[in-house]
């Protein structure tokens, strides 16, 4: 290996990582305020990637009638309990949100004509068909178990993979997609020759992280995410709701892996399942910050993606098993700093 | 209708059910005899241990590879040599693979909070998926073929109906193992850690220990499946044992009932049942082709886990009139005690003992001593820091800065576990049952640390005479506290008051010198607490120490020698009861100053 190779897989491995460690902060964030260990992460990360491919195609994604029926059930199980509790004041806002909308988005569609818009509006198309589907999902799904076990919401999560995995086969087809580079061309410093979607990645992640940081320290929204993750109860008797609580962090995963997604469609053909595969390196990321720290999950991220570039030089049939075995060294790092028996809820 | 005869109906028809149904319909036969020998394994680590594992799957990969490498390979390295051309040692170096790696994970990920046993056997799982796929001497991706078929005294299990009767012999054989190790002594510590870990090690139960056990009885569960399917199969290639199959084990416990050993096989059921229809149907409904399987699966998981926490099997079970359950504790030998230390000797010292959360001082240099044959009351307003000082006196948690001795040993840095073990027990002021275990059970764990008999006495069920020792004792303690009449009650449908009492029945069951009580008598009535007070006159007669958390005054100053007085995380006076109740710094700690 000589410089030239090696610098070439650094900017692979970053690039990479940059994606992992977006993923691995929304996973430490829905984890810290939902205690739901968000199996279907990378699910987002396909479904975005295969929306923007498929407008890019000239088809109609079927996330849309995802959007549209999601919406429906969540309608309904909204307007019962609605009426069930007398609230009818609540009745527009979920009439809205949920029928309104995913209709709205639908005629969008149909009236303009996706596959000759330019590249920014079919990513904003993209995005408003996939991020709802968060907390939708988060409605449908976890809402209702709220107070479970990490256990029994860990099974859901892994039930929500499935069905969106199937679902994925369902829209997509088996066929991988890429779509083309945001913008051409590439920049050279010296004797390394930055490729122009790399930079798209970084400018775009590192972005993303700030304002997020922004979004945190700053908003009402982010603190009040801030004390639910710290704690729940004393977050609600400060009339924080923990539904909503639990929404915005779903819709914030949701975005994060909708647009991690189309980031990287242009640099990977991206499959129904790929996603999966890129969320638990996310995941592995995560475990690096002890599923707690924001930035050792971000730094852990980026471990990952260039441990991944370099061992697909070295060993590419080996690369998964070399990645995913980085967490041992980080459980026995772990195990050996924490003795205490805890009380699993 | 009694569950054996249930059984008993349940094997006949095994039995019979090759000959009745067509080729097809036994090897899906033999398909959820294979899946039930995992599912169960994974009841007792989840549904009863309240541990996950998404490895499964890659368990049954070490069992079907190492039988089919060993069994095909034609030059194996010297050092395996020995292992070679025979199918049961293909099984039992498939047993020592898989115990070596489970054992790996398991001492890696358990000690960690819950959450990281699936994320270690998720990473675990997708390492061996591919590593099995692009190790060469294993096939790759193409797999191992030619795997010779079994021979069982001399008749060679060939074809699917002769294989079905071992398949189904082992998933009886593991069902009654699992049972057997759920009803013993072992089988309680392992009950106890969904939610009441800290109890049980309070109560000498090394918890980290049973954890390590279920996961490896549940990967060797595994394995012995992997080795059968090897078998039966005649090939292996990675696509089965992959993370998907690892989940879809878990749907199978789940669906059939996690705590429920018998939901297994028909959570395997079910599952294996469903998807060969689905996969039939889905894909003309849809017009495409695909596992859209896992669609219909991710939903009604979901849809369980809202509507029917527990699975299929309560549901079906209540369908079944029961004769209830055994209801009679059987005579044995009582155990032998302790002789206790003669009255007057020093038990438990505490000096100067700081505790601190962050920047809260709960306990400031506090100082108290407890000897034999006294009871010793430790009172103060609420929030004076009387149970985080029973914390740190019981191991439960640990002093920022003092010593406490016991029986003369520096007890400081020992782990609950270890310092009951020296003899001393413990009740907590929020009651710490297992609400679904039987009252006589829940006492039992107490007895934990009396009973040696170990996991594989218990798998065989060869610790009888220890057992019913145990259960003897444990509903002599529940007599004595007066819960004689709600013995086989759960634990859960008591009143809180005599919740506290099992509490105390409990703690007595581990025969200790020094009795720690959290609150005992809150929540009883005036002759309930007589009866407690009763009770407590006895055990200091007996010569036993106790130390006692306790607002009600009257009862404390009835019943205790001498008195501790805590405000503010200190100490503020300690004498006898009526010395104490003159004293003017308690008086005002607790009625407040006069201006």
């Amino acid at each position: 290996m000589d410089l030239q190779i090696a610098l070439l897989l650094g900017q692979d491995g970053i690039t990479n990582g940059a994606i992992y460690a977006l993923l691995s902060l929304a996973l430490v964030l829905v984890f810290a305020v939902t205690r739901v260990i968000f199996i279907p992460q990378g699910e987002f990360v396909a479904y975005g990637a295969l929306t923007l491919a498929s407008f890019q195609a000239g088809k109609l994604p079927g996330t849309l009638w995802l959007l549209v029926g999601v919406g429906i059930a969540v309608a309904m199980v909204d307007l019962m309990a609605a009426v069930r509790a007398r609230q009818r004041r609540r009745i527009p806002r979920i009439i809205g949100w949920n029928l309104v909308y995913p209709a709205l988005a639908a005629g969008l569609i149909f009236a303009l004509n996706p596959a000759e818009l330019p590249l920014l509006a079919q990513i904003l198309l993209s995005l408003i068909l996939v991020v709802p589907l968060g907390p939708m999902i988060y409605r449908l799904a976890f809402q209702p178990l709220a107070e479970a076990s990490v256990l029994v919401l860990l099974i859901v999560a892994v039930g929500v993979h499935f069905a969106m995995v199937g679902l994925g086969l369902l829209f997509f087809g088996a066929e991988g997609s890429r779509t083309p580079a945001f913008s051409d061309g590439s920049l050279s410093l010296g004797s390394l020759t930055v490729n122009a979607q790399t930079l798209w990645v970084l400018g775009s992640s590192l972005c993303l992280i700030v304002v997020l940081a922004y979004f945190f320290e700053r908003t009402i929204y982010g603190k009040a995410l801030r004390a639910t993750a710290m704690n729940r109860t004393g977050a609600r008797l400060m009339g924080i709701s923990t539904v909503m609580a639990g929404k915005l962090s779903f819709l914030l995963a949701s975005l994060i892996g909708a647009f991690s997604g189309i980031l990287i469609a242009p640099i990977t053909t991206v499959y129904y399942d790929t996603g999966f595969l890129i969320g638990l390196k996310g995941f592995v990321g995560a475990i690096v910050g002890a599923l707690s720290s924001y930035p050792l999950a971000a730094l852990g991220a980026l471990l990952v993606g260039l441990l991944e570039a370099f061992s697909s030089f070295w060993a590419s049939a080996f690369k998964e098993v070399i990645v995913f075995t980085l967490i041992i060294p980080v459980l026995v790092w772990l195990s050996l700093t924490t003795h205490h028996v805890e009380e699993e809820e | 209708m009694s569950p054996r005869l249930l059984i008993a109906g349940f094997v006949l028809l095994l039995l019979v059910a090759p000959h009745l149904v067509s080729e097809f319909h036994v090897t899906l036969l033999n398909y959820i005899g294979l899946y039930s020998i995992v599912a169960v394994g994974l009841v007792l680590l989840t549904g009863v241990g309240g541990l996950m594992s998404f490895g499964q799957a890659a368990f049954v990969g070490l069992g079907g590879y190492a039988t089919a490498y060993l069994t095909t390979a034609t030059s194996l390295p010297a050092w395996l040599a020995m292992f070679g051309g025979s199918p049961w040692m293909g099984l039992l170096a498939g047993i020592i693979l898989t115990a070596t790696v489970a054992l790996l994970l398991g001492l890696l990920t358990l000690r960690l909070s819950g959450h990281y046993l699936p994320l270690g056997t998720i990473a675990w799982s997708i390492s061996l998926y591919f590593l099995f796929g692009n190790l060469e001497f294993l096939g790759g991706h193409t797999g191992i073929a030619g795997i010779p078929a079994l021979d069982l005294f001399g008749l060679p299990l060939k074809d699917s109906r002769k294989f079905y009767y071992l398949i189904w012999v082992v998933v009886l054989l593991a069902v009654w193992l699992t049972i057997n190790l759920l009803d013993s002594r072992e089988g309680r510590a392992i009950r106890a850690l969904k939610g009441g870990a800290i109890m049980a090690e309070a109560m000498g139960v090394d918890t980290a220990r049973s954890k390590l056990v279920i996961f490896l009885i549940a990967a060797l569960f595994g394995c012995i499946s992997g080795w059968l399917y090897a078998h039966l199969q005649r090939f292996v290639n990675p696509t089965p044992f992959s993370l998907n199959m690892s989940i879809e084990y878990l749907f199978m416990a789940v669906l059939g009932g996690a705590a429920h050993v018998w939901g297994a096989v028909l959570g395997a059921g079910v599952i294996t049942v469903l998807k060969q229809w689905l996969q039939d149907w889905l894909p003309k409904l849809l017009g495409a082709s695909g596992n859209f399987e896992m669609i219909v699966f991710g939903l009604l998981m979901i849809f369980v886990l809202q509507r029917a926490r527990d699975g299929l099997w309560p549901i079906l079970a209540r369908w079944v009139p029961w004769q209830g359950a055994q209801r009679r504790v059987a005579e044995a030998a009582a155990l032998p005690r302790k002789s206790l230390p003669e009255a007057g000797t020093v038990l438990l010292e505490a000096r100067n003992v700081v505790k601190r959360f962050g920047g809260l001082v709960a306990n400031n240099n506090m100082n108290l001593s407890v000897r034999a044959g006294e009871i010793m009351a430790l009172i103060g307003p609420n929030g004076a820091g009387k149970s985080t000082m029973f914390n740190c006196v019981s191991g439960v948690d640990r002093a920022t800065d003092g010593e406490v001795l016991f029986c003369g040993r520096a007890v400081t840095r020992l782990d609950s576990r270890e310092i009951a073990r020296l003899g001393m027990s413990r009740t907590f002021q929020h009651v710490r049952l297992l609400p679904t275990m039987s009252v006589l059970e829940n006492a039992a764990i107490g007895a934990h640390m009396r009973g040696s008999k170990g996991v594989i006495q218990a798998l065989l069920h060869l610790e009888r005479t220890e057992e019913r020792q145990l259960l003897v004792e444990a509903a002599r303690q529940v007599e004595r506290v007066g819960l004689g009449g709600s013995m086989f009650e759960a634990a859960g449908s008591l009143a809180l008051g005599q919740q506290r009492t099992l509490e105390i029945a409990r703690a007595l069951c581990a025969d200790p010198c020094l009795l720690l009580l959290d609150e005992p008598a809150a929540g009883l009535r005036y002759m309930e607490k007589q009866a407690l007070a009763e009770l407590l006159r006895k055990l200091r007669g007996e010569g036993m120490g106790i130390l006692l958390v306790e607002h009600d005054m009257d009862f404390v100053m009835g019943l205790a020698d001498r008195v501790v007085v805590m405000e503010f995380g200190e100490k503020i006076a300690e004498g006898l009861p009526e010395e104490v109740q003159r004293n003017p710094a308690v008086i005002e700690a607790y009625l407040g100053g006069v201006e």
